[in-house]
């Protein structure tokens, strides 16, 4: 049964509700597939930090025992997942990708996880991500690279790299990721996969490790656009955990998926942001991109250019606002109660060992992030930095505002290059900041923005994403014209882009 | 070197100098579960029994704010006369401590709930405003115990353990504007604050305000100035807590400052340890730089804002102020100013209050917790109410009294037994044989007998000299211990010597 790994979640889930296959069947391939070609840090994918064989099969055997007891089994039920690594699960480690919580195992299940194990999806095991999701290549990792499916010399994107591979590599047909400034987009982007952010509060945050509180949406990954949008409602919905969750019924997104499928986007206005384009963006993204902004006008929507002048200081204010929750957020990795200790042998005081233990235990990022962020909020200098940076946060949700006035979607490239060489960038935070350029307004803002496949650069060969923003609780919107996008290029390629990567037999072994 | 001089007293502190003072209130609220989760808050828990990932701020967790915290500081802010914000968000206060979970604490800074209010004190018979500069709401901290140094302080421990159980208990901090009243009156005037602001607490029922549990802290801060002058350099005495540490802290305070100021040294602005054994404060913790807690709004919360009708709803539930009650119920009580105000400055107004509902008289009330009471109160350094008598003991001996099961004298022992752990006033009474002779044969013995052993007495009386009956009553009162009943003792005379 190896072609079970190559087959969507909602066939998989069809084919186990039909008896065609169990759900230990299709947990087992996944798992094969995983032992060869997830390797390790060394080499191979290296998506999965833990992969929890026993826990997922057992699972597995849960739904096929209630299929068999006839209970009526939800839509993804035995569907295999990849969590990543930022999100609590009982029954398993949750580091963070940070050392400083190596071997932690938390005490409960985050939403999200709840929610997903509710309706029978099974967790294969956690995906690598950079430290506290912080980063645009998983490289920031304490356990190691993740390898980019298309080209194991490259990078995956970040920081949900591990979740994004596990797609491309066909070791889980779907993934939960996290998106602070694109972690979910831009690896979904770089490996040729679908990601979405949901709109801020939409998806509980309860059990999600925080990097910027204020920012933090964790989301669908998937390989095709009706999966997302399945497991898209699996998680979302109000959380009473959560009071940033949002109070309001989820939009039907697997109704815009199936509708969107149909390819008819008539009446839809497009806005195709002025400012997200040009000088230092790929030639390769940049033509892939109009090819997808032409076709949305093939499949009938009507398309305008539409300015978002202060998208232009997105960066810089994302950069202050980020910082500052983070140098907050982590305060509490302290070596007191959980994680990592350092130089606890009875000659230091708490203090010594705080900072001991914190200065082990954090990578160069985490590092520079906090060192940024304590300095963004101290006296005499919160005024000048975050506060002024929550005003150019308010400016670009009025550009959102403004822009959603006139059209119905906001399009850009998901990111200004395709996935660079692991290593590439590693010494200049800056250019590796510039990968999330596109996806940040939607994070400051907080609306609904998603990453579809759009081809490969002629240059490198590699996935160009096309990113479509849509204004807040509108998340239906992007499956729609996600869904349209994706089935008139599977016309025209023939099949998913997807199929165009390498097959990478035995390369974890 | 220490050098120890004698400081000057209070009177000589503010012949020269006016002080200034600002309070600092933390009220724990008595809801049943924490400011951010479900947890209970019941006291005295096993360590870390009461505990879950939101109060320990384990990495994923998040608050949900508690609806009744937000009511009981609602109507705090109300009875404090404040206006209440339309709007108002919580704040982070970054610094780390291992007893605070997440390294910050979740507050509010520059938009508290409740602001600019005021609240009327009287000391020495006359009434003071003292200005409320703002009462937000916090989550309080765990608790650390460290182990194996002198006195419990961290200084010298050999490790220390940490209980969670208080962390994320809703606290209520009431801030006030600076307190400028007549230098003479000023720690009584501190005093009045914190037993005031204790009574109103209590009577909006949002906490019992017990200081000796740590219900309510009090954070004391003075400066002193020549008059005229500028505002001096404050310190902060931390954790104040009873009634009478407040004056005497205060009081210390100013003499400390004026002998360093005088001597022509200066003040540094620092926090000080109150030591209740010795009366004096101690400098805290020096810090070499000012604190920076990089305040900023708490993402993980959405803003507060309570609609007006919520607002007038609660103002609707407010009990009478205390100083409408106080003076209603001394009239009730037949008291006097002076009497009032002894029982308000010993912060017995509740107990007294309650004493009487349970049947008791309020002179009779006012006598035993003024006075027995207080006493064995003082001498082991507890509150009134935690001394080992209730309320209903308290009103039980006033009952016994007013049946004549027990004269004054007797009831004055049946206090001290209860007191003492002997169990209720009637088991005392019983266990120790002090129920009053009332009884004719064997109170009529005695009186029979201190007749006979004096007849010159017993013909004063006879010759209508009422004012001898006090000498064969002592007598009687000698050999019967003090157990007769002295007002039959008096009848049973009469009737023999003047038929």
């Amino acid at each position: 049964m190896s072609g079970l790994t190559r087959r969507t979640a909602a066939e998989l889930a069809t084919a186990v509700k039909a008896g065609d296959v169990s759900a230990v069947e299709v947990t087992q391939a996944h798992l094969d597939r995983i032992a060869e070609v997830d390797g390790s840090a060394e080499a191979g994918v290296h998506a999965f930090l833990h992969v929890d064989t026993d826990g997922a099969l057992a699972a597995a055997a849960a739904v096929d025992a209630r299929r068999a007891a006839g209970e009526e089994l939800g839509p993804l039920a035995g569907v295999p997942l990849a969590l990543k690594d930022v999100i609590t699960t009982a029954d398993m480690p949750t580091t963070a990708g940070s050392r400083i919580l190596e071997g932690w195992r938390p005490p409960y299940d985050a939403t999200v996880t709840r929610r997903l194990r509710d309706a029978g999806i099974v967790i294969l095991g956690k995906t690598n991500l950079d430290e506290f999701a912080m980063g645009s290549s998983t490289e920031n990792s304490a356990f190691g690279v993740t390898r980019n499916p298309w080209d194991l010399t490259r990078i995956p994107g970040g920081s949900g790299g591990g979740s994004a591979a596990s797609l491309a590599a066909y070791e889980a047909p779907l993934a939960i990721g996290t998106d602070t400034g694109g972690s979910i987009r831009q690896p979904a982007a770089v490996t040729g996969t679908v990601g979405v952010k949901p709109t801020y509060g939409g998806v509980s945050r309860y059990g999600l490790i925080a990097c910027a509180s204020s920012l933090d949406q964790a989301g669908p990954c998937a390989r095709t656009v009706l999966d997302a949008a399945l497991l898209h409602t699996v998680i979302a919905g109000h959380d009473p955990l959560d009071s940033t969750s949002i109070a309001q019924p989820v939009p039907d997104v697997v109704a815009a998926a199936k509708r969107g499928a149909e390819g008819d986007l008539t009446g839809l206005r497009v806005g195709v942001v002025k400012e997200l384009g040009g000088e230092g963006y790929q030639a390769g993204v940049e033509a892939r991109f109009n090819d997808a902004v032409a076709l949305l006008s093939k499949l009938g929507a009507e398309v305008v250019e539409v300015s978002c002048p202060h998208f232009t200081y997105g960066l810089a204010a994302y950069y202050l606002i980020l910082p500052s929750e983070v140098s907050s957020n982590l305060a509490r990795f302290d070596a007191m109660r959980y994680g990592l200790r350092v130089g606890d042998d009875g000659s230091r005081g708490a203090e010594e060992v705080m900072s001991l233990t914190r200065g082990q235990g954090f990578g160069a990022e985490a590092k520079r992030r906090i060192m940024l962020g304590t300095y963004a909020l101290s006296s005499g200098y919160y005024d000048a930095y975050y506060g002024q940076a929550q005003k150019v946060r308010t400016l670009i949700a009025r550009d959102f505002d403004a822009a959603f006035a006139q059209v119905d979607v906001l399009v850009s490239p998901t990111t200004p290059t395709t996935a660079f060489p692991i290593g590439e960038k590693v010494d200049d935070p800056l250019a590796m900041y510039m990968n999330d350029l596109c996806t940040i307004p939607s994070n400051l803002a907080g609306n609904a923005s998603a990453s579809f496949p759009a081809g490969l650069a002629d240059e490198d060969g590699l996935p160009v994403g096309l990113h479509v923003m849509a204004p807040v609780l509108a998340d239906d919107r992007l499956y729609l014209v996600g869904a349209a996008v994706e089935s008139a290029y599977a016309a025209q390629w023939g099949g998913t882009l997807l199929e165009q990567a390498p097959a990478l037999e035995g390369i974890g072994q | 070197m220490t050098v120890t001089t004698a400081l000057p007293s209070f009177d000589e502190a503010i012949a020269t100098y006016e002080p200034v003072m600002g309070m600092e209130v933390h009220v724990e609220l008595g809801t049943a579960t924490k400011m951010f989760c479900g947890c209970s808050t019941t006291f005295g828990g096993e360590p870390n029994s009461q505990v879950c990932p939101v109060c320990l701020g384990l990495p994923g967790s998040l608050p949900v704010v508690n609806e009744i915290a937000v009511e009981s500081a609602i109507r705090i802010g109300l009875a404090l006369n404040c206006s209440i914000a339309e709007w108002c968000r919580f704040a982070r206060k970054n610094y780390f401590y291992p007893d605070m979970p997440k390294n910050f604490q979740t507050s509010q800074y520059d938009e508290p709930i409740a602001f600019d209010g005021y609240m009327d004190v009287v000391a020495d018979g006359v009434e003071y405003r003292i200005g409320i500069e703002r009462a937000h709401m916090e989550e309080d901290t765990g608790k650390s115990l460290h182990v194996g140094g002198a006195t419990g302080r961290i200084h010298g421990a050999s490790h220390s353990l940490l209980d969670y159980n208080r962390s994320g208990i809703p606290l209520i901090e009431i801030v006030t504007k600076p307190i400028e009243v007549p230098a003479e009156v000023a720690p009584a005037v501190a005093r009045a604050y914190v037993t005031e602001l204790r009574e109103l607490i209590r009577a909006l029922g949002v906490s019992e305000a017990r200081m000796e549990l740590g219900q309510l802290r009090c954070d004391a801060n003075v400066s002193l100035r020549l008059p005229g002058a500028a505002y001096g350099t404050r310190t902060e005495t931390k954790n104040v807590n009873s009634l009478r540490s407040v004056e005497r802290a205060v009081t210390y305070e100013i003499r400390r400052q004026a002998s360093v100021l005088s001597s022509g040294g200066t003040i540094v602005q620092e926090t000080r340890h109150w030591h209740e054994d010795t009366g004096e404060t101690t400098s805290g913790r020096v810090k070499e730089e000012a604190e920076d807690y990089r305040y900023f709004p708490e993402p993980d919360l959405v803003p507060i804002a309570p609609s007006r009708e919520w607002v007038d709803e609660l103002r609707a539930t407010l009990p009478e102020p205390p100083s409408v009650r106080r003076a209603r119920l001394q009239e009730a009580w037949g008291f006097t100013d002076l009497e009032m105000r002894d029982v308000v400055n010993a912060g017995a107004l509740s107990l007294v209050f309650d004493t009487v509902a349970a049947g008791a008289t309020a002179g009779g009330a006012k006598k035993w917790w003024l006075g027995e009471v207080a006493r064995v109160a003082n001498e082991r350094g507890v509150a009134l109410e935690d001394a080992g008598i209730s309320v209903a003991d308290v009103a039980r001996v006033e009952v016994l009294i007013g049946e004549g099961a027990l004269n004054d004298k007797l009831a004055r022992q049946v206090v001290e037994g209860v007191l003492a752990g002997e169990g209720t006033p009637d088991e005392v009474v019983a266990a120790r044989g002090l129920a009053v002779v009332s009884d004719d044969s064997a109170l009529g013995a005695a009186v029979d007998d201190a007749i006979a052993a004096q007849p010159d007495v017993a013909d004063k009386i006879r010759a209508g000299n009422l004012g001898a009956v006090g000498a064969l009553i002592g007598a009687i009162m000698k050999a019967t211990k003090g157990q007769a009943d002295a007002k039959r003792a008096r009848e049973l005379i009469l009737e023999r010597l003047q038929s």
